[in-house]
């Protein structure tokens, strides 16, 4: 299978690719890792006239704590945040999604930054990015923007980038005091996309009670969904199990999974009831740890 | 419109117009002319098509040829030495790490940076590590023996049996 015709330019600055990005409008797309993008443009599900690689800019990718965030380049290859021993300190999630996303090849190439942008349910960061509160710093012509993890994705493969803007930074905020996070999905066999998966980051204070939950799913909605109702659940207790299995409860209500070749609505709520539950468990635990 | 890109594969400099379409696979197997690079799956799925881009493992189906330009590529090809076979290939042969063939230059070159990024790995890690890539016909059992083979070679250390283990 080989991608229809188009013309390849690979700036060398942000500012560049901004204004090609600009000039030639909707007719372009930006190639990041490009294992989302060119198995769409082999199989000819996209047929960009233009692709703008960003590949040759430098500055976009980076791992840094400053300002009590942890900034993340949106070019950041998945393997980089599964390696880190910094992010590993505080996020030991990024461990548990990177192993879970495709396999080692896919992860060496496949960026942070494109795995949101692409906008896809079923990606797995983007259910870690809504648990972990995270935001993404935008840049257009006109300059840079931030927004919120929760206003970021709108529909299918559609998010908060607008034309002739590109995703340049992931802005999470490290927590404070105790804090545990963790993710997992079920999965058909290795590297597939998840029947579903769930996000949990929690954060405590001396007394062991919850003072922040972020709960976060893949692939149970048309987009990555806050599981806002479980999270509430959690606030205030000390996760003791009756609180842990309302919000697992909760999250399986909530979600809005499709039938498909992955399995029925009634077994998908269940893999989210199951899941979320085994999640805030592993969490907490490591939150204790802390 | 054509592009002119340079690029180094197994040591040796090319220099080709390619379209920017073509698929890095393509460019190595037809413009180059280097076949051990295999097309199984083409959806970035089995990992027949695996290469080294500096070094990292990447699946060439899915990369086009004009990202390629200015890096350093490996394939089957280049693993070799004047000295003889390199350690993997050594690993392959002695534990019949392979039946047909066709997945092996792919599992050979993702195994070597897994052994580069830890050289002593577990049968779960060697597992994990080869995720990406698929056998259709020995299972992989011998596959992962030859893996750990190629380790305790890197390393020096002594060389596991290469006996044949029966279930019973």
């Amino acid at each position: 299978m080989i991608p229809s015709t188009f013309d390849y330019t690979a700036p060398s600055s942000l500012d560049e690719a901004l204004k090609l990005l600009h000039d030639l409008g909707d007719d372009a797309k930006v190639l990041a890792g490009g294992h989302s993008l060119i198995p769409m443009m082999k199989l000819r599900f996209a047929e960009p006239e233009h692709l703008i690689d960003l590949n040759n800019i430098p500055g976009l990718s980076y791992l840094k704590i400053e300002g009590g965030m942890l900034k993340i380049g949106a070019m950041t290859r998945e393997v980089e945040t599964e390696e880190s021993a910094e992010v590993a300190v505080h996020f030991p999630i990024f461990a548990d999604v990177a192993k879970l996303i495709a396999d080692p090849q896919v992860r060496n190439f496949g960026t942070l930054g494109g795995n949101l942008a692409h906008g896809d349910a079923a990606n797995d960061q983007p259910a870690v990015m809504l648990a972990l509160d995270a935001s993404v710093e935008i840049a257009g012509l006109d300059g840079r923007r931030t927004v919120g993890i929760d206003d970021f994705f709108y529909g299918f493969y559609s998010t908060a980038v607008q034309e002739g803007e590109i995703l340049t930074e992931i802005l999470i905020p490290i927590p404070s005091g105790r804090s545990g996070n963790a993710y997992h999905k079920v999965e058909r066999k290795v590297g597939d996309y998840a029947t579903g998966g769930v996000a949990v980051h929690l954060e405590m204070d001396e007394q062991g009670i919850c003072t922040k939950a972020g709960i976060g799913l893949t692939n149970v909605n048309p987009t990555p969904l806050r599981a806002v109702r479980s999270e509430a659940a959690l606030v205030g207790t000390s996760l003791d199990d009756a609180a842990i299995a309302s919000a697992a409860q909760y999250a399986s209500e909530d979600c809005n999974p499709s039938t498909d070749l992955r399995g029925d609505i009634d077994y998908k709520r269940h893999i989210i009831r199951a899941v979320t539950k085994k999640m805030i468990n592993k969490a907490k635990q490591l939150a204790f740890k802390n | 419109m054509k592009k002119e890109i340079t690029l180094k594969i197994n040591g040796e400099e090319f220099t080709k117009e390619v379209e920017p379409r073509t698929l890095l696979v393509h460019f190595i197997r037809e413009d180059i002319g280097m076949t051990g690079t295999h097309i199984g799956c083409d959806t970035s799925s089995c990992g027949a098509c695996t290469i080294l881009i500096d070094g990292k493992s990447a699946k060439s189906c899915t990369i086009l040829a004009v990202q390629a330009a200015g890096k350093e590529i490996t394939t089957v090809e280049g693993i070799a030495t004047t000295e003889g076979v390199h350690p993997i290939q050594e690993g392959f042969k002695e534990n019949h790490g392979l039946h047909c063939g066709f997945c092996t230059p792919g599992m050979m070159l993702r195994a070597i940076e897994l052994l580069e990024k830890n050289p002593d790995p577990t049968e779960e890690e060697i597992r994990w590590g080869i995720s990406g890539n698929l056998c259709r016909c020995t299972g992989y059992n011998n596959i992962v023996k030859s893996i750990i083979y190629a380790g305790a070679k890197l390393r020096g250390d002594e060389l596991p049996s290469t006996e044949p283990v029966f279930v019973e």
